[in-house]
């Protein structure tokens, strides 16, 4: 038997058993995947339960339902992979052998890397996160309690796993705020370490200015390097004080992909950004937001990488070269407040244009630009998380970006 | 990509006159471009300078400043001591290499 180990079975390593036990011979191929976890949290829906949206049942689900008959779960934390001796070591001392081995842990806030976020005193006090389903359910509070002052949105560094997250979440305060007739009672601060409110110049221009229309003040190029109490203060020294701070801590990948030699400084895998395949083993895969690659860490990239994946692993495994090549391809929805949402859809060599999405000049989808169309696409999409895109049910949006319906010139 | 005459020599650039080709940079160039956004390189400027170009050569890629502080070793309070204000972006003109892309 030839053995496939995935790691992680969040959105990557779920899609790719589902995949792959359809593609793979059940009486040569075992597929297992591990994961720490026994339930599966639909991270998108963590923007939307600080503002009482979603309940907790609507975006967890037990971990087995999605897992198909011939893969075996594992349920354990990965402790080391050694890759000279192809195996895996559990934290309970289990060692999971595999002939292939799919890298799919992701990446996951790290408050301890800033000094004064997590032991200052105000941890889920003043300062919350919206990345974990932990933190987004003890923002909710704090939003509903919160009556008047600062608050500040802040990103600590760059990657993180969806960067438009943060901006969606300012848009859904200053929305939320005004609903409850007391906007004019809130300082709202949007503060990045990026130069502008987007990391892509055409859509950060857009953005920008609906930050603007809105009122709410942007603090550009802001490298935090600690939290004096309920202050940021950044490597040059500027200081934003503020009575609830909801920041994004630095995204980092596991610590076993460091404890295994497989990392560079954020625990992220190096891989070719067009195969996926890890640049120092040739049998060690890295899909979604656990790689280096410099494409969103979306559960989208994840999708679109998987299907060009899935081809070129059945041929990788017959020792036939990989023709398949990903674009980066990322395609995110921007909720911006009373229920309408952009949307972007870019890749590694084109940054997010105006058009429309999917069907040039039809859509229905209108690219950077608000519609109530978008906002309803953005809430299906929790439908098609678990019902479509888990499952590695054909959806009919093609993998790679297309140029049709995108206009360069506006 | 244009051509620009600096220290009286001809070497490609982008827009914002950061260095395309790799090989066209050296240690005089540095001085040059370091000057011209009012940097006087000091051995501490240059042990980040040398960092950046040796781990471009293995990485192809221009390191972060997190990279740089993790594993070349500076702090990052002092790379904003060192290229005030735009530490990254400073740091790769003078390096002669491509913008930090860093962020999707
Ligand atoms: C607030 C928020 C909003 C988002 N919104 C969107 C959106 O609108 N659209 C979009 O496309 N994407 C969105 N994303 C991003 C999306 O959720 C991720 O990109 C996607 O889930 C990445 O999939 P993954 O499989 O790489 O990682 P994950 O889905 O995070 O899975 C990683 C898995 O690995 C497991 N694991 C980690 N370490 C270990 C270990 N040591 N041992 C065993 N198991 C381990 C974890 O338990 C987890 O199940 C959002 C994310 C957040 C946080």
């Amino acid at each position: 038997m030839r053995r496939l180990l995935v790691l992680g079975a969040g959105t990557a390593g779920t899609m790719v058993v589902n995949k792959l036990r359809r593609r793979l011979d059940k009486e040569e191929w075992q597929i297992t995947v591990v994961d720490q976890s026994d339930r599966h949290f639909y991270q998108p829906g963590y923007l939307f339960v600080p503002f009482g949206v979603y309940s907790a049942e609507e975006i967890v689900k037990p971990r087995q339902r999605f897992i198909p008959d011939g893969v075996d779960l594992v349920r354990g934390e990965v402790d080391r992979v050694a890759p000279g001796g192809n195996e895996v070591l559990l934290a309970d001392g289990r060692r999971l052998p595999y002939d292939y081995l799919v890298i799919a842990t992701g990446v996951g806030p790290q408050p301890d890397q800033t000094p004064g976020l997590l032991d200052g005193g105000q941890w889920r006090k003043s300062i919350f996160d919206f990345y974990t389903f932990d933190g987004a359910v003890a923002l909710a509070k704090a939003m509903e309690g919160f009556d008047n002052g600062r608050l500040v949105v802040h990103i600590v560094d760059m990657p993180i796993k969806c960067p438009v997250a943060p901006l969606e979440f300012t848009f859904l305060a200053d929305a939320y705020f005004r609903q409850r007739g007391m906007r004019d009672r809130v300082e709202l601060t949007y503060v990045t370490p990026l130069p502008g409110a987007f990391t892509k110049p055409i859509a950060s221009k857009r953005l920008g200015s609906m930050l603007d229309e809105r009122k709410i003040a942007v603090e550009t190029d802001f490298l935090v390097e600690r939290v004096d109490d309920k202050t940021l203060v950044s490597y040059d020294e500027r200081e934003i004080p503020f009575d609830l701070l909801v920041t994004v801590p630095l995204n980092m990948g596991a610590e076993y992909v460091a404890r295994s030699g497989l990392g560079n400084e954020l625990n992220l895998v190096p891989v070719d950004k067009h195969t996926l395949l890890a640049k120092a083993y040739p049998n060690i895969f890295a899909l979604g937001d656990a790689s280096d690659i410099p494409a969103s860490k979306a559960g989208s990239v994840a999708h679109f990488s998987v299907e060009v994946f899935t081809e070129n692993f059945l041929r990788h495994v017959r020792d036939e070269p990989m023709t398949g090549s990903f674009d980066g391809h990322a395609n995110c929805f921007v909720e911006s407040g009373d229920g309408k949402a952009l949307l972007i859809d870019f890749n590694y060599d084109t940054e997010p244009l105006p058009g429309r999405y999917p069907l040039p000049g039809v859509g229905p989808f209108s690219l950077l630009k608000e519609s109530e169309v978008n906002h309803w696409g953005k809430l299906a999409f929790r439908w098609m998380y678990w019902n479509l895109l888990l499952p590695g049910r054909p959806i009919p949006l093609p993998a790679h970006m297309s140029m049709a319906g995108k206009h360069p010139e506006e | 990509m244009p051509v620009t005459t600096i220290a009286g020599r001809d070497v490609h650039v982008d827009e914002e006159g950061f260095l395309t080709v790799y090989d066209e940079w050296d240690e005089d160039l540095a001085k040059q471009l370091a000057a011209q956004i009012g940097i006087d390189l000091t051995d501490a400027h240059w042990k980040a300078i040398r960092f950046l170009r040796d781990d471009y050569r293995t990485k192809g890629e221009t390191a972060t400043l997190r990279r740089v502080t993790v594993v070349g070793g500076i702090p990052t309070k002092e790379l904003f001591t060192l290229f005030p204000k735009k530490p990254a972006k400073k740091m790769a003109y003078i390096a002669g290499l491509p913008k930090p892309h860093g962020c999707v």
